[in-house]
């Protein structure tokens, strides 16, 4: 490879890198590129130690040499990623640098990308090649990103291991202590963590609508956050469940997820629900700390069987937030049991309806039948998987005349009694803090054949997603097996500064610092 | 104000009668879509006025089109009806392929317009007199067209046109308070009126841009007071939906011919299917599009792309006071400013262009001449010619011209018609014409006694038997006008015969 050549930069960058930081100046291997926070290169590329191009080259080879392995891009677009670096540099050159300029990122296959094909990796969409460009990506285009692909999940967003694409699953970059077993980046957004967590990119886009930025992020030892319901536009999302989705980043650091959801966030007047609201600039409430705020901890989140790792994690991050001057209250989310029920019921229910589209008659997939219902079954019958047309299933039924009642309108009503326990909570608190998940990442097979045990991996993050609440994923410590855990913080509505403020705190209190050893 | 007619169908089991409910859809006047900004403007080729959010495209999303939320409310108003200030838009779930969707998106629970009511106004017919109805109107609300299938341009294949898809309606739906078919059609032709003037559709019912579902049902006489009594629908029968019918005529004829075939079901001892029917206008018959059993569970439910729809008092005053005179406050004015009957002032309210053109006419005039003029031999001739308003070859100047000529006596209303037709002909102005033919009233009392005298003279046998029946006149008065080649004034005439004749 001519990156190994020992071409050596020298440049002076103060943020972080591995946790530690830079010192006046030191030596950095172009390879070493890749193992930069979105922060760390973005001062790098102003400060003119290396060029966007450089930048760019150092992921497309690395992702070049490790997605084979990994899996995490199912479509890679180095001519693309190297134009738009070129474009950046020259903008740079001119003085006309924009917030993310020539930083590369991964794009989640749920992002209408224009040229690029999207598929959500679902064979229905067949070789579809968008026209458009979602707003959250032209976000991050007009701030000068450049994009190195499309990143793996599950189909259509549905799944917690990413098992369901189209294109087999992406590897976790982390494996148990001694063990060679590939294990699930879990999902939905398995590829965008996988990617962050093998540095296939600074950055990346995932989504969330049950805990789809936040579980995987929590497997992969990254940070990840969904923004409050509306904050960030779902225009050019392939649609899973309209009322849940929310997009989100997952990256290295807080500050670099501070940083990207405050570039993805925009009013959108394509989107009917997206917020009036200015984004707020959240890099600020990084390291404000968390003196004074009040923390709330939810007893319902502690659930039988879960693992004493889980809770003893959970107390350690207790403990930091206390030891810098946070007040911890016990508080009650009566309704937290009911979540999940709802959840499977309201969000299969919507995707019975978006998904109607994929019919075979306008883009995508067809399989030609005899006749027209020929048509319908056997393009849906070959182009879903079977989580998606279990889930199509669950949704039609709940739906169905005689059930609505039963099912959906009770499911919104459990809906809106979280919201209000929620509400209530946060007239006293400042935060919560709950564990991301009830486990570490998984092996692959290992809930395959269950969906009720898959379904409670998003046990502790689909109560923001019901209630349209913050909340971010941060790594905190390492289970006995070597593998990272995650703690969850949930904001109030529209108060993503708390997220982050409570976030990098504890990411400071934790150090962490772990990067899964490199073996692909 | 006459009474309603009364419509019985003779069976061999007696009398029945019909109660008809009608789902009327109206496109509303908007350059956008519903919930895309893609054109509506018609006749342009196949798939050309079609946004991604139109095709269905992964990831787009509706985005509620303004004007059309004040359109809705616009005609909501011009219902009076209540106008609801929370709406909501639902999904209904159907797989086809002109709707790309795979739902329509339309306000099932929460319409945007509640309950109305509205006069209607049927025309004299059969011998039975003019007379109006109130019409309740249970709700209106908004949804999205579909595409457009075409089956006949392959034998193998289907075509789907997405011109259409996304056009942004008005359902407008009756309770059952429509009796007979000429009340259906008159009830379309007021809500046309309606939404016409209110600008909010324009009513072209042509291009489909005005249909009407009709809901048939029969029962014995009797049976629908007690159901008005009660609400209960069991006193009716069951009901079949007519869909889709875009003229006045083919309404009427596909409830005359739905309510026979179910008379005719039921008399035979058979159950009338609930069920969805096609009117078949060369065959003068309905058939069966889908029964009960093959409906479609639409799953309902609200879309989660879109917000409550929330308008305040503030919109809805805005639209209140921009409101243009409505046909009823229109005729109402027309009875008390123009002396007109409450008919006639109804015809020539039907339209703003027929009202403007009375007005036009009416101005420093007769109302009532200038009311029959319009009403009877202008519109009388545009119907039979088959013309619009618009296309009249008389103008509403030229018209007042006319009735300025009778007024003034320069010629009878009988060479008035003559006059009219030869405007009609396009010779111009009715002065003009009178000049060139010498049409002139004879008001000139010497030269109509010499005719007279020289009528009394050649017929003295009828000058004597007149004496003994004096309303034998007539037959003087048109040996006179004959004479006079009909210029002849008519009171002049009528008084020198009476003074010669001696009665």
């Amino acid at each position: 490879m001519h990156r190994e050549r020992g071409l050596i930069l020298h440049f002076e960058v103060k943020a972080a890198y591995e946790g530690d930081c830079f010192s006046d100046s030191m030596d950095l291997r172009m390879s070493d590129l890749t193992k930069l926070t979105l922060t760390a290169a973005l001062e790098g590329l102003e400060s003119k130690a290396f060029s966007s191009r450089e930048l760019t080259q150092a992921f497309v080879d690395q992702i070049e040499t490790s997605n084979g392995v990994l899996n995490a891009y199912v479509v890679t677009t180095p001519d693309k990623a190297l134009a738009m670096a070129d474009a950046s540099d020259a903008r740079r050159a001119n003085g006309e640098a924009l917030a993310l300029d020539g930083a590369p990122l991964g794009i989640k296959d749920l992002y209408c990308t224009k040229g690029v094909r999207t598929t959500a990796c679902s064979e229905i969409l067949g070789e579809f090649t968008p026209t458009y460009e979602s707003t959250v990506t032209q976000n991050l285009w007009d701030a000068g990103a450049v994009m190195l692909g499309k990143l793996n999940m599950d189909e259509f967003a549905m799944g917690s291991s990413n098992e369901t694409s189209r294109f087999g699953p992406p590897a976790n970059p982390w494996r148990r202590d001694g063990s060679n077993q590939k294990l699930t980046a879990g999902g939905s957004s398995g590829g965008s963590a996988a990617a962050v967590a093998a540095d296939l990119c600074l950055a990346a886009t995932a989504s969330d609508t049950g805990g789809s930025i936040r579980q995987p992020a929590a497997f992969t030892g990254t940070v990840g956050i969904k923004p409050t319901y509306g904050r960030a536009s779902r225009y050019g999302m392939v649609a899973f469940a309209s009322s849940l989705d929310q997009a989100g980043p997952i990256t290295k650091t807080v500050a670099d997820a501070a940083l990207m959801t405050e570039l993805m966030c925009s009013h959108d007047e394509k989107d009917s629900t997206s917020l009036p609201v200015e984004t707020p600039r959240w890099r600020d409430d990084v390291h404000k700390g968390v003196k004074g705020m009040k923390i709330g901890i939810p007893k319902e989140y502690r659930v039988d069987g879960m693992p004493q790792e889980i809770e003893d994690l959970w107390q350690q991050g207790i403990t930091w937030l206390k030891e810098m001057g946070a007040e911890i209250v016990d508080v009650t989310l009566p309704h937290t049991k009911y979540a999940l029920p709802a959840y499977y019921i309201v969000a299969p229910a919507e995707a019975s309806s978006n998904l109607a589209r994929y019919d075979g008659m306008r883009y995508g997939a067809r399989v030609q039948g005899g006749d027209l219902t020929g048509t319908y079954e056997g393009t849906r019958a070959s182009g879903f998987g079977e989580e998606v047309q279990r889930r199509l299933m669950i949704g039609t039924y709940v739906l169905s005349s005689g059930y609505y009642d039963a099912y959906y309108l009770r499911a919104q009503k459990v809906r809106t009694k979280i919201l209000q326990d929620f509400q209530t909570v946060f007239q006293d608190v400042d935060a919560l803090l709950t564990p991301t998940c009830p486990s570490a990442a998984f092996a692959y097979g290992e809930n395959a054949g269950d969906p009720v045990q898959m379904y409670l991996n998003d046990i502790f993050t689909v109560t923001a997603n019901l209630a349209g609440l913050p909340g971010i994923s941060v790594p905190a410590a390492i289970d006995s097996n070597g593998l990272p855990l995650g703690l969850q913080v949930i904001g109030k509505a529209l108060d993503e500064s708390a997220c982050f403020q409570v976030a990098g705190a504890l990411e400071e209190a934790a150090g962490f610092v772990a990067k899964p050893e490199k073996w692909w | 104000m006459s009474d309603r007619a009364s419509y019985t169908i003779k069976g061999d089991t007696g009398d029945w009668e019909v109660v008809l409910g009608l789902e009327v859809h109206a496109q509303i006047a908007s350059k956008a879509k519903l919930f895309s900004g893609a054109s509506t403007a018609y006749g342009a080729e196949p798939n050309q006025n079609v946004s991604l959010v139109d095709a269905a495209m992964p990831g787009m999303l509706p985005v509620i089109n303004r004007f059309c939320v004040e359109q809705a409310v616009r005609t909501g108003l011009g219902l009076n009806a209540k106008i609801n200030k929370v709406s909501r838009f639902d999904r209904k779930n159907y797989f086809y392929p002109d709707l790309p969707q795979g739902y329509q998106i339309s306000q099932f629970a929460m319409p945007i317009v509640g309950e109305g009511v509205i006069d209607v106004d049927v025309e004299p017919s059969h011998g039975d007199p003019a007379y109006s109805f109130p019409v309740r109107i249970e709700r209106l609300h908004m949804e999205q067209d579909a595409g457009k299938s075409i089956h006949d341009m392959d034998p193998d294949a289907t075509y789907v046109d997405l011109n259409r898809s996304g056009v942004a309606l008005m359902e407008i739906v009756s309770k059952p308070d429509i009796r007979t078919p000429l009340e259906a059609a008159a009830y379309v032709k007021k809500l046309k009126s309606i939404v016409v003037a209110l600008g909010t559709c324009d009513g072209d019912m042509e291009k489909g841009n005005l249909r009407a579902d009709v809901n048939v049902s029969i029962c014995k006489p009797g049976q629908y007071e007690k159901f008005r009594e009660t609400g209960d629908f069991g006193h009716l029968g069951t009901r079949c939906e007519i869909k889709n019918m875009n003229s006045f005529r083919f309404i009427q004829a596909a409830i005359e011919y739905e309510a026979r075939r179910q008379i005719d079901i039921v008399e035979a001892g058979g159950t009338v299917d609930q069920e969805t029917r096609l009117f078949d206008p060369d065959k003068v018959e309905t058939r069966s599009m889908r029964s009960k059993e093959d409906a479609h569970d639409y799953r309902y439910f609200p879309d989660p792309d879109l917000l409550p729809l929330e308008i305040d008092d503030a919109f809805i005053e805005g639209i209140r006071a921009s409101l243009p005179e409505l046909p009823d406050q229109k005729r109402a004015r027309f009875e008390a400013e123009y002396g007109l009957s409450r008919y006639d002032a109804g015809v020539l309210t039907a339209d703003a262009e027929g009202a403007s053109f009375f007005e036009t006419v009416a101005k420093g005039r007769d109302p009532k001449l200038s009311a029959n003029w319009v009403t009877q031999e202008l519109f009388g001739y545009l119907n039979k010619a088959e013309l619009e308003l618009a296309d009249s070859p008389v103008s509403a100047t030229q018209l007042g011209g006319l009735i300025d000529l009778i007024s003034s006596d320069v010629i009878s209303g009988k060479i008035a018609k003559d006059v009219f037709q030869r405007m009609v002909d396009g010779e111009g102005d009715p002065a003009d014409i009178v000049e060139k033919h010498g049409l002139k009233q004879v008001t000139d009392t010497g030269a109509i006694e010499a005719i007279v005298d020289e009528v009394i003279a050649a017929n003295p046998d009828q000058a004597a038997a007149v004496k003994e029946k004096p309303k034998t006149i007539g037959w003087f008065v048109g040996q006179v006008m004959k004479a006079s080649g009909g210029k002849a004034n008519p009171q002049a005439v009528n008084k020198i015969l009476r003074e010669k004749l001696g009665l």
